[in-house]
């Protein structure tokens, strides 16, 4: 470990997006007891773009993907400084109401989870746990959802049956499906297609492409050339710093710092 | 192996090389398969292992075998012997079992002496129901081989079960059919019994029934002017004067509103007593005359005898017959002759809805408090304190349940319900005694810590993602148990339940404090207002089968109910289980098909 990189500012080359950012972080700091695991990260989500989050394991990206939509809060003794805002609007603030931030964030997780119930239970879940009971609405939120995720054509003949009898790359769309039912302004994608095949994976991909503009996409992974593939913006982070956030081009062929270009060109990692 | 090149000793010629290259290649793999040890492959281990659970198996099968067999054997009809004594005496009765005994030499005869020396002392006894208890005053009687003349077995002895005294075993000398004496005639007394019964159950429906029916509603006026004249001493300490006066006129209104019912009911009354005394008068006409093996004499009511038959020439199908009448009676009807004979049928009304009720109570009261425990209580020392008080409790002795469902629910809890809602009816407790409510909470009360353990665990196996999941959704923590936690921890949770049924249907101590009797009077449902009574007591298998026993006036006669009841209480508990397993199997395919 390097202790002159270590406290090198980021390096920052953002493509902006027209629309300004969906999400501010600033000097974000978060410790798990007395462990801190995120320094000083500043970044913006540019809106209707993907961004990913790169780094080896154990870097913090999952952890601050977490921080977005609060769902971090269920870890016990976990400390956090800095900001977050949505729309100029601080999510850590007290007195905020975690159940309608996470409505604003759709969530896809690392392995498919989809609930033991229906496909179509599954997908109108969020609008249920707030109340909405009319059918049509309910009929017309599956649809697009369905379409969405590209699932429609697939399922649209056994939306009664149980979601767990799905594939593991469709379960996954049923998870996009169900993440995108309450029309958040930002999903969220926590590995998304670690546990499923190249072909799932390359559907995954293709939907995230088409989901973006819609959505602003949050997007953890593991494969860099899937981070070159998808992304618009990419961010590279190493022992909970941010060390490059920049255009996805840049960052893969000519990171502005040497760590970077080590870790992309596969000298550790 | 990289050093099998090298050590190939200097070439002799081609065929050479390869047969001693084949031989170092084939030697050591060899060694080294066969030279594994055995205590490494864990054999020995495995054969105690497998040799543990065989005599576990064992043990299980070998108790349900006893039971099995004891209890399928006991119905099926069984010869009457006639013995010969060497004293001139003649008894009979039906072989019960046998064991070698050693006997009181000097009280024997010289040549009985002869016969048990020769033996080194040791003899062989049967134990026969001679039964005619109101003739002997004893069921049973030991014989020894040594003063045995002779065994033979008459065709025309019969086995009597009568409504009353238990079996006797006897000839029947004639019969009195309609007042007019006759010879025994197996047709007309077949065609006679089956008439009989019918009144015996005719007078039974009036008395149990209708006349029961007014016996309660005189109960009910009774408490009701009782009730009245409460009131009016409590309106007397606390109002003035002149609301006195009215009290009272109120008073003499409803008693005697009150009285004009009773007499009402009084002349209903009179009007079923005649017509069953008429049909007993009737009944006393048809008698049977039956005489024991000593020539004695009884002279009963034909309708006292529920079933009779020739015991030594009774055909297969006959006997399949009685043994089947036997096997549907002990499940349909109510006991006899102090529960030795008879039916069981409300032990085992009691026991399904003792169990039922447990549940209810327990169901609802394990779940939310392991739900509270778990999902919402901050994990720390209280916790941890709480959860291995709850293990503890599961080891505490059920009879100490059973003191404190005495103390706490019948005596406090049903004391003061009484005082509050059913003063009319002190001194007697309503609710101050045991009952099958009580026995229930106390059950609920046993087995709360196994569906609090089982639910935890079912709850701590929810996986993580699965709530997460839900959370992301925008779900609140009570939404995410309810429609993602709990559907998914409920076939766990019933595991717990299904093992609080096996338990608590099983328990006999506590209960025996709380409510069980040996004979309750009435079921605890039933067709009076308000239904399902639940200050009643009840009876329960598991008590019968301690009662009938070890507890009864002969309880040589109650061992084999022992085994028949035991039996009963098996496959009542297996099929209470295995209704609550089957939902558990639909619940688990609705929620677990096809995850991998």
């Amino acid at each position: 470990m390097n202790d002159i990189i270590e406290f090198e500012p980021t390096s920052y080359h953002v493509k902006k997006s027209t629309d300004g950012p969906a999400l501010d972080i600033t000097d974000f700091n978060l410790w798990y007891g007395e462990a801190q695991a995120l320094f000083d990260c500043n970044l913006e989500i540019q809106k209707g773009q993907v961004t990913a989050l790169i780094g080896p394991s154990g870097c913090g990206k999952s952890t601050l993907l977490r921080c977005l939509n609060r769902m971090n809060d269920l870890v016990d003794g976990l400390r956090i400084q800095g900001k977050i805002t949505v729309d100029g609007f601080d999510i850590y603030a007290k007195g905020v109401d975690v159940i309608a931030l996470r409505k604003r964030m759709g969530m896809v997780f690392q392995k498919p989870n989809p609930f033991a119930m229906s496909i179509y239970d599954n997908i109108t879940y969020p609008l249920r746990v707030d109340g909405i009971t009319k059918r049509s609405i309910l009929d017309e939120t599956v649809e697009r959802a369905l379409q969405q995720s590209a699932l429609w054509k697939e399922v649209k003949d056994r939306l009664q049956e149980s979601a767990l009898g799905l594939s593991g790359g469709q379960q996954q769309r049923l998870c996009i499906a169900r993440a995108v039912a309450s029309d958040p302004e930002v999903l969220l994608m926590d590995e998304p297609c670690s546990a499923l095949d190249p072909i799932a994976t390359a559907r995954i991909e293709e939907l995230i492409e088409e989901l973006k503009g819609t959505y602003s996409i949050v997007m953890v992974t593991h494969s860099m050339a899937q981070a070159a593939r998808v992304s618009d913006n990419t961010a590279f982070m190493y022992l909970g710093r941010l060390i490059e956030y920049g255009d996805t081009d840049t960052i893969f062929t000519n990171p502005q710092k040497s760590r970077t270009n080590d870790y992309v060109t596969g000298r550790f990692g | 192996m990289t050093s099998l090149n090298e050590q190939q000793p200097p070439a002799s010629g081609a065929a050479g090389i390869a047969a001693v290259a084949a031989r170092d290649a084939v030697k050591p793999r060899n060694r080294r398969r066969y030279s594994a040890d055995l205590s490494a492959l864990g054999e020995p281990a495995l054969w105690g292992f497998g040799g543990a659970l065989a005599r576990g198996i064992m043990l299980i099968a070998g108790v349900l075998l006893v039971v099995l067999y004891n209890g399928a054997t006991t119905f099926w009809p069984k010869p009457i012997d006639r013995v010969a004594l060497t004293d001139g005496t003649v008894i009979a009765g039906v072989e019960r079992r046998g064991t070698i005994f050693r006997p009181d030499l000097p009280r024997l005869t010289d040549e009985q002496r002869a016969v048990v020396e020769e033996n080194e002392g040791f003899a062989y006894r049967t134990l026969y129901q001679t039964a005619n208890f109101d003739l002997y005053g004893d069921d049973f009687q030991w014989v020894a081989d040594f003063e045995t003349a002779n065994v033979t077995q008459p065709e025309d002895f019969y086995y009597f079960e009568r409504q009353t005294w238990g079996v006797f075993v006897g000839r029947i000398a004639g019969m009195t059919i309609d007042g007019q004496e006759m010879a025994y005639d197996a047709d007309v007394l077949k065609r006679e019994q089956r008439a009989a019964r019918e009144r015996f159950r005719e007078i039974r429906q009036l008395e149990r029934s209708e006349i029961g029916a007014i016996n309660h509603h005189i109960e009910r006026e009774r408490l009701a002017q009782r009730r009245a004249l409460l009131r009016e001493g409590e309106l007397q300490r606390g109002e003035a004067a002149d609301v006195d006066g009215m009290a009272s006129q109120a008073r003499d209104g409803i008693l005697a509103e009150s009285q004009a019912r009773i007499q009402t009911l009084q002349a209903e009354y009179e009007v079923l007593q005649a017509r069953v005394n008429e049909i007993r008068a009737n009944d006393r006409r048809y008698t049977v005359t039956l005489e024991e093996v000593g020539g004695r004499q009884i002279t009963p009511e034909i309708s006292q005898i529920v079933r009779y038959y020739p015991a030594n020439t009774i055909g297969i199908a006959d006997k399949i017959g009685i043994y089947l009448s036997r096997w549907w009676e002990f499940v349909s009807a109510e006991p006899r002759e102090a529960n030795t004979q008879g039916g069981v049928l409300p032990a085992i009304f009691g026991t399904v809805a003792m169990t039922l009720l447990m549940v209810v109570f327990v169901a609802p009261f394990g779940v939310i408090t392991a739900l509270y425990l778990r999902e919402y209580a901050k994990q720390g020392r209280v916790t941890s304190i709480v959860r291995i008080s709850v293990n503890n409790l599961a080891g505490v002795p059920s009879i100490v349940y059973g003191v404190f469902g005495l103390g706490f629910f019948a005596y406090t809890m049903g004391g003061t319900i009484d005082q509050l809602f059913y003063p009319e009816n002190l001194p007697n407790p309503t609710f101050g005694k045991g009952g099958i409510l009580w026995a229930s909470l106390t059950l609920a009360l046993l087995t709360v810590p196994v569906v609090i353990v089982a639910t935890e665990e079912a709850l701590a196996a929810v996986p993580r993602s699965m709530r997460e999941g839900s959370l992301a959704c925008g779900a609140s923590k009570w939404q995410t148990i309810r429609y993602v936690v709990l559907p998914k921890a409920l076939p766990g949770i019933m595991t717990g339940m299904i093992l609080a049924m096996a338990r608590g249907a099983g328990e006999v101590a506590p209960l025996m404090l709380v409510g069980v009797v040996k004979l309750a009077p009435a079921l605890p449902i039933d067709g009076f207002y308000p239904f399902i009574h639940l200050d009643r007591s009840f009876m329960h298998l598991g008590f019968h089968i301690f009662d009938v026993g070890f507890q009864s006036r002969n309880s040589e006669a109650g061992k084999p109910m022992v085994f028949v009841t035991t039996l009963l209480l098996l496959a009542l508990i297996v099929a209470m289980n295995a209704t609550a397993i089957i939902i558990r199997n639909r619940l688990k395919r609705k929620y677990a098909t096809g995850q991998f």
